[in-house]
């Protein structure tokens, strides 16, 4: 049977997928939390900036004509709480510098009220500003004075840092706890598809029931399509085989009666040509019944090495009920079947297919054999397996033929008088091919035929 | 041992068009491939030239040119003249602090700078290697039988006492003229009001003004003065003459002024500097580190007292032009009542 | 013997009747179980040949009725082809033995021999021939105590000639006798198995006469 073409696999694509996800969601994850702790970390420097600027202001006052600030030591000192920063300010009336720094750059587009902002660079770093503004009342009337505050980006870079490791640590968590998710996920939806592969193969051969076991809606057709399926399988096994027994019923019972009928007639002629001519019927009746019987044998052999069936057999158990299942035969034949070896071997198989096979065998035995000649059957253990070989004392076969025996309707050459076909080898030999074992056929010297037949162990 | 030292006396360098002045300079050691270490300080070659010494000890075939400069002078040399020095030693903070604010140090990171305490480097650019309390030193002789005070409120009670005694006797830094007492002075007033208390009772006393603690100290010596405010307690300890004097380290709060070294931007020989700035660090923080200046001087007996002056930008708020007028303007109103 | 073949293919009932009475069996024929039983419940049989399927109903409901009445009567099953997995449930189910249609009659006999052996029958088989006994089911001669075990072909030859004692039988009908089990017997054989037998007879009353030119018959003394 061939094996089926893989085309990826639903787990993995489901896995990638996931992943992908995963991987698409957790780089955002880390610019948003990145972007928001960065406006944050902005916005409460940019308020410490403003709270300095605005300390700085209030502290100006108009007083003996001119301007006077004595801003508390917390303007800069504030500044510098958390990390060493660098500070720059500058005190100005309008556009005349009063203190501080005078080269720190103006903030463009000032609001009147609150404080405006800008990044700049300053003396070979960068800053963030904060400037502030308000009217004073001077001799000369209203005047703007506006004050700067600028701030180096220390701690604002070492914040950055940690909050940019940060994201990218809630980045990676959040990866790794999808690419888990991701697995149970992908675990979870293959799981019903594992249930129903596994329930199915679990079964033996001859199991065509409909799967019952409750299965996701996506897989009903499926599960439906494969009931369907199975239930046509079981009606057209159920067919074949009862195809192949009415057709031995109708092919062997008209030759049975035929048979019959001549065989009475000949017993009630006295007519010496009669009855020769009734006795080759007979033959030639035995002769088509036979080979029907084997064909039809043949025909069930092949239908069931399509779906063997693997059980526990006793080798010595299946030797001696064939033995004992042929020995009225035997016995009408004179013909001393012996049983050598009392070893048990257990092999796995088709406990019908390799019955009906050593049947067979051993009904080729005797047919070939003389009467009163003896056919011994030894069972032995070989290595890891077991060796059946049937040993007769007959006529052997023509040494020429020996390679082709076993080719459908071949026969011995020097059988022509003997009824019987090379199929019952065939069957053998397909059977215990089918088990993984060989049948090895020779003549032995000094007249008779060994067929050795041998099974592994499983 | 002292390792043999040239030394030069000059009142101009030479090869320097100063115009900044310098008091002393001096030259350590030798080198024949011209690697000189050149510094400039505010502190006397005394305090220095054992640290020097066993430097060169350490690394012989270097130079050390040694330049001694008031702290204004400094800031003129380094800000305004662009003069190159591979390391700038100074006892003004605020100033030293402008500078690096102004962009006039460079940043330097060593295992060793990364090992100070947060207290002792501001932005890898000054590194603070000595403890400078500001104490009252007061004449034993003088006082006799008055018990000498332990903090500012003992001193004021004793001065509003004995007007008469201390009148014209009692002395402090004029904070127009000493960057150093401006300093002390500026901190002083965060710390607490009783410094305007004080400088009050000052200025109804009288009180003398002074450019510097060693004259301070030395009119204390010569009995002019009986009290001398906000001295550099190092230079008292250091005095041979030691036990005539009380060297007060106030119980209310101790100013502590930190001595800070830093790296030009402009240095010439980096690498020499970053050498002896580690080496200066390593010695002066080191377990059993004998403070620089003062070995007498113990400030782990007033740590709950202790006010160590912190560097960063606060110490720009009174540098401010407007602000140091105001302050100027109100001190002046204190001390000069008459 | 006596015969009950339950089997409902008309041509291969007529078949078998005829081919037993051939032999000298006499036989009932009963097309149906429901006749079986109305057969069963009135005569007693040597041994039932039956057929499994059946137009009202599953011969194994026959065989199951009849373990449950403790009959002591062998049953030889009647199977089709493809029934090979029944087999083992038919003997379960108390048959005795059990054939593949269509049925080859020299098995057929030898079977139906086998399982009356096995059964160990009423002695209702023995033919007393002068000082001998001979035992048709087991195939034995009894002379005293010494008892001989015929083999096959001897003792079908010795029984056509016991049934009939004094009456010649050829060679060629002797062969026939024995063609239907064995497709080669020659006229030859027979002088080796009627050898045979007059061996087994020496110490007996019996002997096997040779007719010249005719052939041979049984004569007891």
């Amino acid at each position: 049977m061939n094996a089926p073409v893989a085309h990826g696999s639903i787990r993995r694509r489901l896995l990638l997928s996931l992943l992908a996800g995963a991987a698409i969601l957790a780089v955002v994850v880390y610019y948003v939390v990145q972007s928001v702790a960065r406006q944050v970390a902005q916005e409460s420097q940019d308020n410490v900036l403003a709270a300095s600027a605005l300390s700085i202001l209030d502290s100006a006052r108009y007083s003996g004509g001119e301007i006077k600030v004595d801003f508390p030591y917390s303007a800069l000192s504030m500044l510098d709480s958390i990390s060493d920063e660098r500070v720059f300010y500058s005190i100005r009336l309008e556009n005349a510098f009063l203190s501080g720094y005078d080269q720190l750059p103006e903030v463009d587009g000032v609001v009147a009220d609150g404080p405006a902002f800008r990044s700049a660079t300053f003396l070979g770093e960068d800053v963030r500003m904060a400037h502030v503004q308000r009217r004073i009342s001077t001799d000369s009337g209203q005047r703007l004075l506006q004050v700067s505050v600028a701030q180096t980006l220390t701690g604002q870079k070492q914040t950055l840092t940690r909050i940019s490791r940060t994201s990218m640590g809630i980045g990676a968590g959040f990866f790794l706890v999808s690419v888990l998710l991701a697995a149970i996920i992908a675990r979870s939806t293959i799981r019903p598809l594992d249930r129903l592969t596994a329930s199915v193969s679990r079964r033996g051969p001859k199991d065509l029931r409909p799967v019952a076991a409750p299965i996701p809606t996506e897989m009903v057709p499926l599960v439906a399509s494969l009931n369907s399926f199975m239930r046509r399988l079981q009606r057209s096994l159920e067919r074949s085989e009862d195809f192949i027994a009415e057709a031995a019923h109708r092919v062997r019972t008209p030759l049975a009666i035929v048979r019959t009928k001549a065989e009475i007639v000949q017993r009630k002629t006295d007519n010496a040509e009669t009855q020769a001519a009734l006795r080759e019927m007979v033959h030639a009746i035995d002769d088509s019944s036979r080979t029907a019987g084997q064909l039809l044998d043949h025909a069930m052999v092949t239908f069931r090495l399509d779906h063997l069936s693997r059980d526990e057999v006793s080798l010595l158990r299946l030797v001696q009920d064939t033995i004992e299942r042929l020995r009225p035969i035997s016995e009408m034949k004179d013909i001393e079947m012996e049983t050598i070896g009392s070893e048990d071997i257990i092999i796995l198989g088709d406990p019908i297919l390799l019955q009906n096979a050593l049947h067979n065998l051993f009904d080729n035995a005797m047919k070939y054999t003389p009467s009163g000649a003896r056919v011994s059957v030894t069972l032995s253990r070989q290595g890891d397996g077991g060796e059946i070989r049937i040993t007769d004392t007959g006529l052997g076969f023509p040494e020429a033929e020996l390679g082709r025996l076993t080719d459908r309707f071949a026969r011995g050459a020097n059988a022509e008088s003997v009824v019987g076909s090379g199929l019952g080898l065939t069957i053998v030999k397909e059977v215990v091919e089918a088990h993984g074992g060989q049948m090895h056929i020779k003549n032995i010297t000094g007249g008779g035929a060994c067929v050795s037949l041998h099974f592994p162990s499983s | 041992m002292r390792q043999f030292a040239l030394s030069i006396v000059l009142i101009f360098a030479a090869g320097w068009v100063a115009a900044f002045e310098i008091e002393n300079r001096t030259r350590f050691g030798s080198s024949d491939n011209g690697q000189v270490l050149r510094i400039i300080s505010t502190a006397d070659i005394g305090f220095f030239e054992p640290m020097i010494t066993a430097f060169l000890a350490k690394y012989p075939n270097t130079e050390i040119d040694y330049v001694v400069a008031s702290s204004t002078e400094m800031m003129r040399a380094i800000q305004d003249e662009g003069h190159a020095f591979d390391l700038a030693i100074s006892s003004a903070m605020d100033l030293q602090t402008k500078l690096a604010n102004d962009g006039k140090a460079q940043r330097y990171i060593s295992a060793t700078t990364q090992s100070l305490p947060d207290w002792a480097i501001w932005n890898d650019m000054l590194f603070a290697f000595s403890q400078e309390p500001a104490a009252i030193v007061v004449s034993k002789k003088a006082f006799g039988d008055v018990p000498i005070p332990k903090d500012r409120h003992e001193l004021i009670n004793l001065l509003r006492q004995h007007p008469d005694r201390f009148r014209g006797r009692v002395g402090t830094y004029d904070v127009r003229q000493s960057g150093l007492g401006y300093l002390f002075a500026t901190q002083d007033t965060r710390a607490s009001e009783t410094y305007w208390r004080l400088t009050e009772v000052f200025g109804a006393l009288e009180a003398r003004l002074y450019c510097c603690s060693s004259d301070m100290i030395e009119a204390v010596k010569t009995g002019e003065l009986l009290i001398a405010y906000n001295v550099l307690g190092s230079y008292a300890v250091n005095r041979e003459d030691r036990s005539d004097f009380e060297i007060i380290l106030p119980s209310d709060f101790t100013t502590v002024m930190l001595r800070t070294a830093m790296i030009p931007h402009n240095a010439p020989s980096h690498e020499l500097s970053s050498t002896f700035v580690d080496y200066l660090l390593q010695r002066s923080h080191e377990l059993d580190a004998q403070p620089l200046t003062h070995p007498g001087l113990d400030l782990i007996q007033i740590e709950t007292s202790l006010n160590r002056i912190r560097i960063g930008p606060g110490l720009l708020v009174f540098l401010d032009q407007l602000k140091k007028r105001a302050f100027l303007s109100e001190w002046e109103s204190a001390i000069l009542q008459n | 013997m006596r015969f009950l073949l339950i089997e409902d293919n008309k041509q291969l009932a007529s078949a078998v009747i005829d081919r037993l009475m051939l032999d000298g069996h006499v036989v009932d024929h009963a097309p149906d179980i429901q006749t079986a039983y109305d057969f069963t419940a009135t005569t007693g049989y040597d041994l039932i040949l039956l057929d499994i399927m059946l137009p009202d109903g599953d011969g194994r409901t026959f065989l199951e009725r009849r373990r449950n009445q403790d009959s002591r009567t062998p049953v030889i099953v009647l199977t089709a082809r493809s029934e090979v997995a029944d087999r083992v449930g038919i003997l379960d189910l108390g048959a005795d033995d059990y054939m593949v249609k269509p049925i080859d009659f020299s098995e057929l006999e030898a079977r139906c021999r086998a399982v009356l052996r096995r059964r160990g029958g009423e002695a209702r088989n023995l033919l007393i021939l002068g000082d001998m006994s001979f035992d048709s089911l087991s195939g034995t001669l009894k002379t005293g105590e010494d008892i001989i075990q015929l083999r096959a072909r001897e003792l079908r030859l010795f029984e056509t000639l016991a049934n009939a004692p004094g009456k010649v039988f050829s060679k060629a009908s002797l062969v026939n006798q024995l063609v239907s089990y064995d497709e080669d017997v020659s006229e030859n054989a027979i002088e080796v198995y009627i050898g045979r037998l007059r061996k087994h007879l020496q110490n007996s009353s019996v002997t096997i006469t040779t007719i010249r030119g005719l052939g041979y018959k049984l004569r007891i003394e």
